[in-house]
């Protein structure tokens, strides 16, 4: 592959806000869409009696979806332009949205929020932002859609950025990590190309913005965390003694000779080589699958975790996490499930739900459960203890999912908190 | 200081690899000898290096596949030392629990779905590593790394697993078994480009060839004895290449000149044809996929 960099998405926001039309205008401005891909959308724009291209359509999915005019679920689009690969995580705006948001963005980097300028700021932007804050998204970019309908003004444009900024101020982001963009992604105004009906607007158009983005920028600095996903022993002539610990980095860079401590045993060693297939590298950078050796010979199995001997993560067997139900089992007080931290499960119960958090930043109430699409917070025993960072500081060592232990469902996602 | 350029799409694919070597008892690669599985081996040879992939490979074969695949399917599998099982769509048909499409647009591809799940049933995999990648067909958009099967391989897409940061989560019943896809992430070019900086082999009829075709729906089909063609459709001896490598009676060719790597991936670069407008069977319908895969097919 060329050496393009990865951009990944969330887009959010509600059903009439035109979020497939953006995806689709995106497509189609970048070249992404085929021949073929556009010759069905014609036909069925043409079929429906539409005076437009409906882009929508080439994000619009399943059959039942279809039907319904409405997104179901989380669906992944792919666009790229020569420097950039995107992913788009495109999840729907109705009544699921906190779980399919939730989903989406735990893989993204970026956040479009997506506003209808005729509406402004309504309580589906709040809850969109409260994820994303959540979540700790790197940046968010406001794209306040339908400009086209309220006659490209300046005014409205500005009214809806003020309300958006007092939403910033409830939140953890810097307004750095916030740009805001007004756009008709029907009329395709500022999204690839600069919009000469809003001459007063002299930032990037969509695309630009999201191309100067660097992923460097868009990844948190955090301690170096090695979860040990598969131990390699080829066993064949070759290599009769290799032991070799394979796992995804994350964090930050790891090299050959660092001091490290492996969990749970806490016994310390060397590394002794970072390869990655049949390369042997002094240096291994964050989000890197490689494996690892040791000078020593050190019992360690899946689930185990290397760090750096100077920067241990909490070790504890009581943890108390954000939580969002993703399942519509509900979650309630002496529930067991298997939580799964990275690669490693351990057994966890439910000690407590200590509230229910409103996810339009208006606070916290009492709650005796937690339903599908509900996030609070909750306190869990644990068999064993697990090595975490909380969520704050470290996004893929501070999370965790929760396993029903009849259905085998992905039932919750925890943000772990940082012990007070 | 020495160290490489990490590609995240590679590096997530390993990960999900290594993930089901992990969670499951006995996953099998599906194998077709197109290019999207050559993809998997390569990436399956760089997760567990220095080891050997431990998992076999299973090839359904129509019987109307491309000789030049199944020539490359057999070498690459001596070269590598890997463990091929192959079970015919000829047998199902042969045991009566199928039958053989006729007319026109008469294919073995939809019959594959009776041999693949009996090959489930027969070896208990319990996990089916395959090359679908979601920017092919809009039904593939919403479908997840590891999705879930039930003991009739059916797909339920209202009811998947959300899968969260990189978490995967393979707990399954008895009967069921998961299909997984490490490169979901990636697409069309994404793999040209990957195979053309890993100088992977791959079958011949990727690159631009002569070969007897004729011409139908605008479409371009190979004329063989396997392929029904009407007695005004006229064979004639073209340029063409393969952008999917699949059954012979739903892979049309496209006209082309490109017989090198770095010709094909600059062809894929600029073509506006998307490479499932050459698959036959998904001209049949719009939701033609998504139907497929309701009842199990990959």
């Amino acid at each position: 592959m060329e050496n393009r960099k990865l951009i990944k998405i969330a887009t959010a926001g509600s059903v009439d806000d035109g979020k497939s039309t953006l995806i689709g205008r995106l497509l189609y401005d970048t070249g992404s869409l085929t021949t073929d891909k556009l010759e069905a959308i014609e036909k069925t724009s043409r079929q429906r009696g539409f005076d437009y291209l409906d882009f929508s359509l080439a994000t619009d999915g399943l059959v039942a979806e279809r039907e319904q005019g409405i997104t179901i679920d989380v669906a992944h689009i792919y666009f790229n332009t020569d420097k950039t690969n995107f992913i788009v995580a495109d999840t729907p705006g109705h009544v699921e949205y906190t779980r399919n948001m939730v989903t989406g963005a735990s893989t993204s980097q970026v956040a479009i929020i997506l506003i209808d300028a005729r509406k402004g700021v309504i309580e589906q932007t709040y809850r969109h932002f409260f994820i994303s804050n959540l979540l700790r998204l790197s940046h968010v970019v406001v794209a306040i859609n339908k400009m086209d309908l309220v006659g490209y003004d300046e005014d409205v444009f500005l009214k809806i950025k003020a309300d958006f900024d007092a939403l910033v101020e409830k939140s953890n982001f810097k307004t750095e990590q916030i740009t805001f963009i007004p756009i008709s992604a029907l009329k395709g105004e500022n999204i690839a190309k600069k919009s000469a009906e809003m001459p007063w607007y002299l930032g990037n158009t969509l695309l630009d913005h999201l191309e100067v983005l660097e992923p460097e920028d868009l990844q948190e600095q955090a301690f170096a965390r090695f979860p040990v996903q598969y131990v390699i022993r080829p066993k064949t002539d070759a290599f009769h003694d290799f032991r070799g610990f394979s796992g995804k980095l994350y964090g930050s860079s790891l090299q050959v000779g660092d001091k490290v401590t492996i969990l749970p045993s806490f016994t310390e060693s060397k590394i002794k080589s970072i390869q990655f297939f049949d390369q042997e590298l002094d240096l291994a950078v964050p989000g890197a699958s490689i494996t690892i050796t040791l000078e020593d010979e050190v019992d360690i199995s899946r689930g185990d975790m290397i760090v750096k001997s100077s920067e241990l993560p909490s070790s504890e067997k009581s943890i108390t996490a954000t939580i969002c139900q993703v399942n519509h089992k509900p979650l309630r007080i002496g529930d067991k499930y298997t939580l799964q931290h990275g690669v490693n499960r351990v057994l966890a119960r439910v000690e407590s739900i200590q509230s229910k958090i409103q996810t339009d930043f208006s606070g916290e109430e009492r709650a005796e459960a937690l339903k599908l699409n509900d996030i609070g917070k909750v306190s869990f025993k644990l068999s064993k203890a697990i090595h975490f960072d909380p969520y704050q500081v470290n996004r893929s060592n501070g999370s965790f999912i929760l396993i029903d232990e009849g259905t085998h469902d992905t039932v919750s996602v925890g943000f772990i908190e940082a012990r007070d | 200081m020495s160290t490489i350029y990490f590609n995240p799409k590679e590096s997530e694919s390993i990960h999900i690899l290594r993930e089901v070597a992990a969670q499951f008892e006995r996953p099998v690669l599906l194998f077709s000898g197109g290019k999207d599985s050559i993809t998997l081996v390569r990436l399956a040879q760089k997760a567990f290096y220095p080891a050997r992939i431990p998992f076999p490979l299973l090839h359904i074969d129509t019987g109307h596949n491309f000789p030049e695949t199944i020539q490359f399917r057999d070498e690459l599998v001596k070269e590598l030392g890997l463990e091929l099982i192959v079970r015919n769509v000829q047998d199902s048909i042969d045991q009566g629990k199928v039958r053989e499409e006729k007319g026109r647009y008469a294919s073995r591809n939809t019959l594959q779905t009776t041999t693949l799940l009996d090959a489930i049933e027969e070896f208990k995999f319990d996990a089916c590593i395959g090359g679908a990648r979601r920017d092919e067909e809009k039904a593939r958009a919403k479908e997840r790394v590891f999705s879930v099967r039930d003991d009739f391989g059916q797909w339920d897409e209202k009811n998947q697993r959300p899968e969260l940061f990189d978490m995967l989560n393979g707990r399954i019943e008895q009967g069921q078994n998961v299909r997984v896809f490490p490169i979901s992430n990636w697409t069309e070019l994404d793999v040209w480009e990957y195979i053309k900086t890993e100088n992977i082999k791959i079958p011949s009829i990727y690159f631009a060839h002569k070969r007897e075709v004729f011409f139908r729906d605008g479409l371009i089909w190979t004329a063989n004895e396997h392929v029904y063609r009407e007695p005004h459709e006229e064979v004639v001896e073209k340029m063409v290449r393969f952008r999917t490598v699949g059954d012979m009676t739903c892979t049309a060719a496209v006209l082309s000149e490109a017989d090198t790597l770095e010709t094909v991936v600059e062809e894929i670069r600029q073509s506006t044809l998307s490479e499932r407008g050459a698959r036959i069977d998904d001209k049949r319908s719009e939701a033609a996929m998504e139907k497929r895969k309701k009842v199990g097919y990959f």
